[in-house]
Order: C-alpha cells, then structure tokens, then sequence
C-alpha cells in the first residue's frame, strides 16, 4: 500500500505547492507529521517518530530495508532482535555501514526506537528495553 | 631580546581578534579532520618502468577509478573497469530534463527541468587549491567557470530572528565587524589591552580597527557614508536630481549576536570555500564524461560486485550482469583497485588482511540530501539582485544557492532549494521525494515568498538511497582515522583501495583523484619491483 502511494507521490512533483502538500495522503491526516530537529541531536520523542523520520531512511516504510550495491538489512520479522542488547549497541555504536546513533539520540529515545522496532514489523518481543539498559550498552 | 616588555605575541593577539569575530571558535566547533587539508598534488603522475604487461581490474568507474585506469593504462598496464551504475562518474554527477533514477525504496524520479538547465547532486564546486582536479580538467578539455561561493547580497536567515525577515550576508557581516571593531577600539583606547598590545601596537591597530571595521574617525560604527561604502545604503547613489545617496542604519550588535546569524559566516571564511571557486561549464558530469572519452571503452557497467578473491597469482572478482543476473561472472587480472563506496565494500566477501578488513568496517557514510527545483522565471535575480552565490537559513533546508550560469537572462532557472546534513537528512531522506520537493518549496517560501507562485518542478537525491553508493560520502571520526586511515590505505597483497574515503578530504573529488594516484604510484612500485 505505502509502495503504490510512494509511486504515485513521484508524479506530483510538478504540481503547485498548495496541492503539493494536499496530496501527500499521511501527512494530510496529520498522522505521524514530519519532526525536523533544530540542532545536531535527534528531536522526535516516540518509538513510532523515530522510526519514521530517522530509520526509515535506509530500512523503509515496511522495516524490510533495500538492495542495491549493497543492503540495508530487514528488520521485519527479524530474530537477531531477540536479544534486545543486540539492537541497542547497534544502535548506539553502529555497524560498518549504519552510522552510531549514540551521540545524537538520548538513552530514552535509542530505548524507544528499539523497543518500537521490536514490537513491529512482525516482530512482537515483550522484554522492552528501559533507559538503564542503554546506558549500561554505553559504558 | 631583554629589554623588551612583556606582552603577548602577535600569534596570541590574531587568536583574541577571532576569538572576537568569532571564527576562531567556529572554526574549533568543526570536529571532522580534513576540512584544511592542502591537496598536495605534485602534477602528472610519472609512472616509470615496464609493467610488462600486468593487468589491473578497477571496481567503480568514479573519478578514483578512471583517474587509475587511465594513468596506469598510459604505463602499459592493462585495465578493466566495473562499474554498479548504467553510466560512469559515480558521485559525480548532472541531473537534467529528461534524466531519470530510481532510489532505494522503488521510487523513480524524472527531472522535469527545462533544457540548458541541471543540478548538480553530488559535488558541485571546486576550490582552487584542489591541483589534481584542475589538472585533469585542463587536460582532458573541461572548462570551467567560477562558482560563487560568498554573494554578499544572498541572505541569512533565522525563523525566529528579525521576524522571520531574511538579511544579506552584507548588512550582518559587515554590522558585526563594524561592532566589534567599535569595541575593541573603545576597549584599546581604555587601556584594558595596555598589558597585552605594545603602545606601538596599539596606535597600529586603532588604525586596522577604523580601516576594517568602517568606523569613522571618532572610532565609532554608525549610519553614514563611511560604514555605507561597505554595507550599502537605504538608498543607493544615483544619477541626476534625486542622486544623494542615504546610508542605512547598522543592525544592532544584540540583534545580530542573538539572532545566531553569524554562525553562517564561516561558510565565506573556510579555506576550501574560498575566491576563487569552480565549476565545469553546462554540469559537473563534464569531468566524468571527459574521463570517459579516454577509457570509457574498458568500462563493463551494470556489474555488481560480489565477491574479492586474491591469491598469489592474482584477484578474482566475481559480479553480477544486472542485465543478465542468473549467471555469475568472473574478472581477473594481476591485480585489484578496489574504488567501492565503504557501506557496500563491508558487505563484500573480500578476503584482504584483518587490520584492512576493520578498517573497511569502520568508516559510516555521512548522509546528505539536495534538491532542485525549477523556477518560470530567475526572480532572485529580477526582484533581489542575487547572482549565484548561497543562502543560509536555520530551517531545514539548510541553504538555497543560485545559479552561477546564465547570469541576468529571462526565462527559467534551477535553484538549488535544498542541500542538507545532519539530523534534517536523515528526516528528508526519509520522506517520499515528493514531500521532500513539497517541504523544500514551503521552507524556501519563507525566503522567498515568489516560491509560490513561480515554483514548477523539483528533484530530490537523498545520498542514503542511492543504490551505488548508500551515503554521501566517508564519515571518519578522529579516532577511526587514528585507529584505521593507514590501514584501509595499505597494499594489501594484490588488493589496494582508492576513493574520496581514502583521503583526507572526505566528499572532495581532489581526495578521490588524489588517493588513486597514490594508490596506483604505491602499486606500480611494487609491480615493476617483483
């Protein structure tokens, strides 16, 4: 569903501004706004705005990432997400390609992101990550 | 010397001034190594000796790429190329009408721009101290024309700054310096520096004061013609009746220091950013078509690479025909320079040392988006007087630059609406193009309102979606460089690695050219040794 409309938004970019921004069927409705963070740190506050506005800009819409010359892995029904302190130092520190997050998100929000991707994307782990787990990830 | 009084050097006193201006602190806030570096180009590479033959297969048919296969086909090598993409250049690039790509996340977008107009999407300047680059553009035919980095009629901007109301870069810079020179002067002529300037000193920096901050000759920055010689006037001078010109008043220092707007100054001071700046005439992509008239015929494209294999004898590359994906291929040769962007390289079976392997691994791509948008006519010109040259905003658009081409004529132009780092690109990356485009427009409005009625078309490259690259370019941290730089940069058996990321002037097409002839200079050593 989100592929076909992302699609059909390809063809809008010749219309006025106005009709522009009415067009974009989400953000119409007001769900799930776009968050633009004033400074060099992570503003969105929710799993769910974190997920849409950072980690979505490699592992897409669905969480099942994308192949080109190289791939941004899935995290759709993932079980390397069992472990939560997996995601998290991921997360926090990085991985060849994936940049560190740590620096840029707090213990609240890389808690959030990771336990939204946990409980999404056909993933339904119970064990949420708290704050304190991050912070021992960051020692 | 003994008898001299104790002072502060001279080496101290430029430290306050730009402590004072500011730059000096800017310019430490900048953690990244590499923004000023020299380029260090020697001039053509001489590569001696007979290869007797050897072959080298080259990954990426970028600028690193086809600079080696280039010189090292020119030393009696034999060179193959394969290249991920359907075209060469890789980063370097030109987006015109007609031109389409599809990013990850299945999304094609199609430049709708109008002919004679492009966006550069990846570099899109070239400082004049990058030697290499204007070396091969003066070779292989690529003319160049200046590219306006500082306009000083272009704006700054802070939503919650003046209203919302932009500023010219003239009115804040040069308000800011005449201020600040106001202050110190007051300050020198209180004596508060008397135990840090030599009376001799200080007499000579009253004068530097008056000169460069326009003040007049009570030492004071205020509305007249003096200040207005520099910063312009309410009214210009004119001709005839109504010629008199009247100065405007200065911003006032408070203003100026909370609207945060100096922070942008930096952009015109920074040695990369510096007069005189370049870029190829009609698009960037001049500089990879050039290298294609040259070895464009020993590029293989739509070749994916999936695995680096050496072993005593030579590198066997095995890659996927994405027109022909069922059966793998192999390429061999003697030996392998490998230009791939780092974020796919680490997902590559490739079996070269450890202390390689990590550093391969250790470098993230940082992530970047620009977006450009055609306008029905060049209003920034007609209505407000910027030619070329960018605009700073803290909005998420980060800047708008102008066009440094087809100054002055009526009719269309390209704007670059967009070109964002940090947090804000990971946000526009994630959006769909369309909204990226949309939002582009909306922010840019509050620039300038003629958005709205002039906007007609737009395209978005978020460097995070591209298939053949995955960011924008190396993100070395200080300690990845400490930890890693010298490692990815070895020989390692018949495997060694070029690109902007094994450089020290990441994102700069010099840092590409400039590790692959160090790389092909290292290897042809080693080749014509054994």
């Amino acid at each position: 569903m989100m592929q076909a409309s992302e699609n059909r938004l390809a063809l809008a970019t010749t219309m006025s501004v106005a009709l522009l921004l009415l067009s974009l069927p989400a953000y119409a409705q007001g769900a799930g706004d776009p968050v633009f963070s004033p400074g060099f740190k992570f503003v969105e506050k929710t799993g769910e705005q974190l997920f849409t506005n950072v980690c979505r800009a490699c592992h897409m819409s669905d969480g099942k990432g994308a192949t080109g010359a190289g791939t941004y892995p899935s995290l759709a029904g993932d079980s390397n997400l069992q472990s939560s302190g997996y995601p998290v130092g991921i997360v926090v520190n990085g991985q060849r390609g994936m940049p560190a997050f740590g620096e840029v998100m707090s213990d609240d929000q890389v808690a959030a992101v990771v336990n939204y991707v946990r409980t999404h994307f056909g993933n339904n782990y119970p064990d949420a990550v708290t704050t304190e787990d991050v912070r021992a990830v960051r020692r | 010397m003994p008898n001299e009084p104790v002072t502060v050097s001279r080496r101290d006193l430029l430290s306050l001034i730009g402590t004072l201006s500011g730059s000096a602190a800017m310019y430490q806030a900048m953690t990244s190594l590499g923004f000023a570096a020299d380029s260090g180009y020697k001039g053509p590479i001489k590569l001696d000796g007979d290869p007797k033959g050897a072959s080298v297969l080259i990954l990426g048919a970028g600028l690193a790429g086809m600079t080696a296969a280039l010189e090292l086909r020119k030393a009696g090598y034999r060179v193959q190329i394969l290249e991920f993409n359907s075209r060469a250049g890789g980063r370097n690039w030109t987006l015109r009408g007609g031109d389409s790509f599809t990013e990850l996340g299945g999304v094609t977008q199609t430049c709708a721009f109008e002919q004679g107009l492009y966006l550069n999407p990846g570099p899109w300047r070239i400082p004049h101290h990058h030697r290499a680059v204007l070396d091969y553009c003066r070779r292989l035919g690529v003319t160049l024309e200046p590219f306006t980095q500082l306009n000083h009629s272009a704006f700054l901007h802070a939503s919650g700054a003046f209203g919302g109301a932009p500023q010219r870069i003239r009115d804040i810079k040069t308000d800011f310096q005449g201020q600040v020179s106001e202050l110190l002067a007051k300050a020198t002529q209180q004596g508060k520096l008397d135990e840090m300037v030599t009376k001799e000193d200080r007499e000579i920096l009253m004068q530097a004061l008056r000169s460069w901050g326009a003040l007049d000759r009570n030492y004071v920055y205020k509305a007249n013609l003096i200040s207005g010689d520099v910063r312009g006037y309410a009214k210009d001078p004119g001709g005839g009746l109504t010629a008199v010109p009247i100065p405007g008043e200065p911003i006032a220092l408070s203003e100026i220091l909370k609207s945060r707007l100096w922070r942008h100054l930096q952009n015109f001071a920074r040695y990369n950013f510096q007069t005189t700046m370049f870029q190829p005439v009609g698009g960037m992509d001049m500089i990879g078509k050039a290298f294609v008239r040259e070895v464009g015929e020993v590029i293989r494209y739509d070749a994916k690479v999936t695995r680096i294999q050496q072993d005593d004898h030579g590198v066997t590359v095995t890659y996927t025909d994405l027109k022909a994906p069922a059966t793998p291929q192999q390429a061999k040769a003697d030996w392998c320079i490998c230009t791939i962007p780092l974020p796919v390289l680490s997902q590559l079976p490739i079996n070269v040392g450890g202390r390689m392997k990590a550093a391969i691994d250790a470098v993230p791509y940082s992530s970047s988006v620009k977006i450009g948008l055609q306008f029905k006519r060049r209003f920034w010109e007609e209505d407000e007087a910027i030619y070329g040259g960018i605009s700073y905003t803290d909005l998420p658009i980060q800047q708008i630059a102008y066009p440094n081409s087809g100054y002055n004529r009526a009719g269309r132009g390209v704007l670059l609406g967009a070109y964002i780092f940090g947090p804000n690109a990971f946000e526009f990356t994630s959006m769909p193009p369309a909204e990226r485009i949309a939002r582009s427009v909306e922010f840019g409005a509050a620039i300038h309102p003629q958005y709205r009625t002039e906007y007609e078309n737009g395209i978005s490259v978020a460097w995070h979606r591209m298939p053949f690259t995955m960011g924008c370019a190396g993100d070395w941290s200080e300690a990845a460089r400490t930890e890693h730089y010298a490692n990815l940069c070895q020989i390692d058996g018949r495997i060694v690695l070029a690109g902007e990321h094994a450089s020290y002037i990441p994102a700069w097409q010099e840092g590409a050219i400039l590790s692959s002839l160090d790389a092909i200079t290292r290897l042809h050593d080693r080749v014509v040794k054994a």
